[in-house]
């Protein structure tokens, strides 16, 4: 077999090897004590050529259903949108992919200004003062918020409402145990999160609290109640946002949020099976210096002109180590990458109208499947581009009918919501067509009917 | 074509009109948003995005990629990060709609290929790294990092026993004792003996019954493979701990030492670093991490398992720490990894950290006389310099790292291990020719003489990048993290100026 990526010739080991005045590259292994020396050959299946890869793979991509022949309807954090083509050929260039950390920052201006770029987006969208460069995704961004909330004081705890990503509660889970504070849950109320049960619980412990929006069940949250709720005891108020949402809804920013996280996801990033995506951490600028993650500042050169650094370094593990505020080394910069330039190409003017047509789509469907009597549109509040449905079986059931009309289903709510067995979660992006949501309403009005 | 100018922000190119999208109109009757939301729940202001032309973007995103150094653009043999190539048909496959265009929660039976994917790939690691079972969720090796101390917390709790310190040598990654504390552990800090291993005596003196592992780098930071790994495995073994693999420098070991015969227990891949998932500008990684037997009930969930023929994702693990990231981790660099994997077979993984090996001693014994060598022997994949010789001239090695950008090339990590004095760690990596070897070596050779005969050359480096040395401080001190309109800019220069003028008063 030929090693494409090795260039090591035996002409060139010989050279090597007798400069270093030795016979075999064994001998630069002779620190390893012997027993401990791997024997024989990894059990793993032997290389591949380029053709063969290609083969390989083509038929195992194959396997699985996918988005450019099936219509989806899921969604549940992760969603089919538009990407402009432009995103994947600037993420393709090999300048910004092969490149590391912009550790050297004269020969990284490029890196460092799509990032300077990217938070100012970011704070443009949310409504807020200062971001991050990104965290590896939006339910590890709400986990951080509460971290930095709770700032390793004893004795605090966090609340979170159970319209939050389930994952993401999670996630919170094993990071409130980690590190030792409290997760109070507030449950819902007609698909939103219950306003009274969140007042009895909130006191001076409170940290945090936490919502989603729009929140899991696809409804809009009241921002403006609950802010005026976690501020009574100077909790941080934390909100977890679709950054396409606010192309039309009022910014958590407008609402006085301390601290907007979320998913940037709808912006150029595929759905591949939900990873790598990229969260986003935006604060008021109080909070700037406790903000985990990398940040980028604009400042001059020696000659007065412009330049980017990576700044506020202070915060972090390289620095700081065990006193870091969080352990974040990398961030996902070529997926910030692609959520800028996907936020660049749509514009100012794209966002709304993206934005628009999602909650047009939507509005649509609820219409269509309101009509059916096999099926009940359960909440009420005004939703962006997701919605509950109860449906007449289980939601595998329902789903695999779909299926056979080549239509990927929605999410079913009974995984995390014993309440809520056969309910589904259904998504409506811009990417669906009249045709398409028409299909779905009618494949669902069939189910449970005798043929 | 790069120039010295400076760049505009994409906001500075914006004009209203302009755009570089193109929507479908709406194919659904519509209604008005006021009749969906109430008023106050409409956006008021519009987000101030660019409006650029398709063309402009793309002017644009070129000219800043020009700005920038990447593996493709030249040697990057930037220390603890292997900075090898990344082959290009990794970067096909995961562009495959079959992988790309996939729903983490479409049905089981409608991703069996993706899931075969994760399978295999779990298999593999474990075998690579002598593990009985790989996690693929953990994003990046911090994280991997945590969920792996979590593991090993819950498996203590398990076993009735409190420990709550985790011993990190001096030369360990910062994300080591960062990790540990946010697993809500306590780090001890143990020194290196002149040899580069860890001091044996510092360590027999703090293990105990408080301990719950030993975080450990094998080949260390310096590049050099820990002689005394049984007996550091014995000692923590024995005071009933736990002992950790940071797999950051696995790329010298493939095929020649798995860490599960070294006797660790625990370990974490950074896929990104051996595995040629590319470094991304920083990210998206992927952490991956395995453990033997005695840990494989705390897992974080789901793991992917095969029955028959059919493969599913398993959430009953009751003792499992629970999930640490959304999803199933980041398939898209998996994917990757799993491909580069493929393309080398067992006998081309050992190649690799055999001729990885080979690079960097060749490459250390080139540049020993004319730099200071602090550990005089056979290194591993990577090894440390000190600019001790040419401090004493007045030269810092951050002079040296600025003068080899002169010379087109990225510089070695800096600084880094804090033990080694004006350290420079340089990992040349397997995928570099002999040729590239020799002409970073020969730039090295020229600034060691320049430190000697026309230091201020160095020192007021670098002198043909299109930005010079970059004011760090005053970045940190006056952070300006975004874009502002100069309208804007000014009306909030004025709300601070206001603001201050009242704390005077006071």
């Amino acid at each position: 077999m030929n090693y494409r990526y090795l260039p090591m010739t035996t002409e060139d080991k010989q050279e090597m090897l007798s400069f270093l005045g030795l016979s075999s590259v064994e001998e630069l292994f002779a620190d390893i004590p012997e027993a401990i020396r791997f024997q024989g050959s990894l059990q793993i299946p032997i290389a591949l050529s380029e053709p063969e890869t290609v083969r390989h793979f083509t038929k195992l991509a194959r396997q699985n259903v996918d988005s450019s022949e099936y219509a989806y309807f899921l969604g549940a954090g992760i969603y089919d949108h538009y990407i402009p083509s432009t995103v994947n050929h600037v993420i393709s260039r090999s300048e910004f992919y092969t490149a590391y950390t912009p550790y050297q920052p004269e020969i990284s201006q490029g890196e460092l200004q799509a990032i300077f770029e990217f938070q100012t987006m970011i704070c443009e969208l949310t409504g807020m003062e200062v971001a991050n460069s990104s965290m590896y995704d939006g339910p590890t961004a709400l986990a951080e918020a509460a971290n930095l909330a709770v700032g390793g004081v004893a004795g605090k705890n966090v609340i979170v409402s159970k319209a939050v990503h389930p994952e993401a509660r999670e996630i919170l889970g094993v990071n409130a145990k980690a590190q030792g504070y409290e997760v109070i849950e507030i449950g819902c109320k007609g698909g939103v999160t219950d306003l009274e049960a969140l007042e009895q619980a909130v006191n001076e412990q409170t940290a945090a609290v936490m919502v989603q929006y729009p929140n899991f069940f696809g409804a809009v949250e009241d921002l403006a109640s609950l802010e005026k709720i976690a501020h009574q005891h100077k909790s941080l108020f934390v909100v977890s946002a679709n950054p396409l949402a606010l192309g039309v809804l009022q910014p958590p920013g407008a609402y006085n949020a301390d601290i907007v996280v979320g998913e940037a996801q709808p912006f150029g990033i595929p759905m591949q099976l939900g990873g790598p995506s990229c969260g986003y951490f935006a604060v008021k600028e109080k909070l700037m210096r406790k903000i985990p993650g990398r940040i980028v500042g604009q400042t001059v050169d020696q000659e007065g002109r412009r330049g980017f650094v990576l700044t506020l370094q202070a915060r972090e593990q390289h620095i700081r180590r065990e006193k870091a505020t969080s352990n974040i080394c990398s961030n996902q910069a070529l997926n910030a990458l692609a959520a800028s330039v996907a936020m660049t190409a749509l514009g100012k003017r794209g966002v709304q109208e993206m934005a628009r047509l999602n909650v047009q789509k939507t509005q649509y469907a609820l219409r269509e499947l309101a009509k059916l009597d096999n099926c009940q549109l359960v909440y009420h509040s005004p939703v962006f581009n997701e919605f509950v449905l109860k449906v007449p079986k289980s939601v595998g059931e329902v789903n695999r009918e779909l299926l056979r009309k080549k239509i990927v289903g929605g999410y079913d709510l009974g995984r995390d919501y014993p309440e809520l067995a056969n309910h589904m979660l259904l998504a409506v992006t811009e990417a669906r067509t009249k045709e398409e949501i028409d299909a779905l309403v009618q494949g669902l009005g069939e189910i449970g009917r005798a043929n | 074509m790069q120039t010295n100018k400076e760049k505009e922000l994409i906001f500075e190119m914006s004009k209203p009109g302009r755009v570089a999208y193109s929507l479908p109109e709406s194919d659904v009757p519509e209604v008005e948003l006021d009749a969906v939301f109430p008023a106050q729940y409409l956006r008021k202001q519009p987000a101030e995005l660019p409006e650029v032309s398709e063309l402009d973007l793309m002017r644009h995103y070129t000219g800043l990629s020009n700005r920038n150094h990447g593996i493709d653009s030249g040697f990057y043999p930037l220390g603890s990060c292997t900075m090898k190539y990344n082959p290009k048909i990794n970067e096909d496959v995961v562009r495959y709609p079959g992988f790309a265009k996939i729903h983490p929660y479409q049905a089981e039976e409608t991703m069996q290929g993706a899931l075969r994917v994760l399978y295999d790939l779990q298999a593999e690691l474990s075998e690579i790294t002598g593990m009985d079972a790989v996690s693929l969720q953990p994003a990046a090796g911090a994280q991997g990092e945590w969920a792996a101390l979590m593991m090993i917390r819950a498996y203590h709790e398990s076993r009735g026993e409190k420990r709550t310190k985790v011993i990190v040598p001096d030369t360990a990654h910062g994300t080591n004792p960062a990790s540990a504390a946010v697993a809500g552990l306590e780090t001890v800090t143990i020194s290196s003996d002149e040899q580069g291993n860890v001091n044996l005596e510092e360590l027999r003196k703090v293990v105990g019954a408080d301990t719950a592992a030993l975080m450990l780098t094998n080949p260390s930071t310096l590049g050099l493979f820990e002689e005394s790994i049984q007996e550091i495995a014995e000692i923590v073994h024995e005071a009933g701990g736990l002992l950790y693999y940071d797999g950051a420098n696995a790329n010298a070991i493939m095929g020649i030492a798995r860490p599960g015969d070294m006797g660790f227990d625990v370990v974490h891949l950074n896929l990104h670093k051996t595995f040629t998932g590319p470094h991304g500008g920083g990210g998206p990684g992927a952490g991956p991490i395995g453990c033997k037997k005695e840990l494989v009930p705390f897992l974080p969930r789901p793991q992917v398992v095969k029955e028959g023929d059919t493969y599913r994702l398993d959430y009953d693990i009751p003792q499992s720490i629970g999930r640490v990231k959304a999803f199933y981790g980041n398939f898209g660099i998996l994917l990757r990894s799993f491909v580069y994997i493929r393309a080398n077979g067992p006998e081309g993984l050992l190649r690799v950290s055999q001729e990885a090996v080979l690079n960097a001693n060749y490459m250390m014994r080139k540049l020993a006389p004319y730099y200071d060598l602090p550990y005089d022997r056979i290194c591993k994949h990577e090894f440390v310099l000190s600019g001790r010789k040419q401090k004493k001239l007045g030269v810092r090695t951050l002079d040296i790292a600025k003068r080899l950008l002169d010379f087109g090339y990225h510089p070695p990590t800096i600084y880094f291990p804090l033990i080694v004095d004006e350290c420079m760690m340089i990992e040349p990596t397997e995928t570099e020719s002999k040729e590239t070897l020799d002409q970073f070596i020969d730039a090295m050779i020229a600034i060691a003489k320049e430190v000697e005969e026309n230091p201020t050359i160095v020192q007021e480096a670098p002198h043909t990048t299109i930005v010079s040395r970059l004011d760090e401080v005053t970045a940190a001190r006056k952070p300006v993290l975004r874009y502002r309109k100069p309208a804007e800019e000014n009306a909030v220069r004025k709300a601070e100026g206001s603001q201050a003028n009242e704390g005077a008063l006071v």
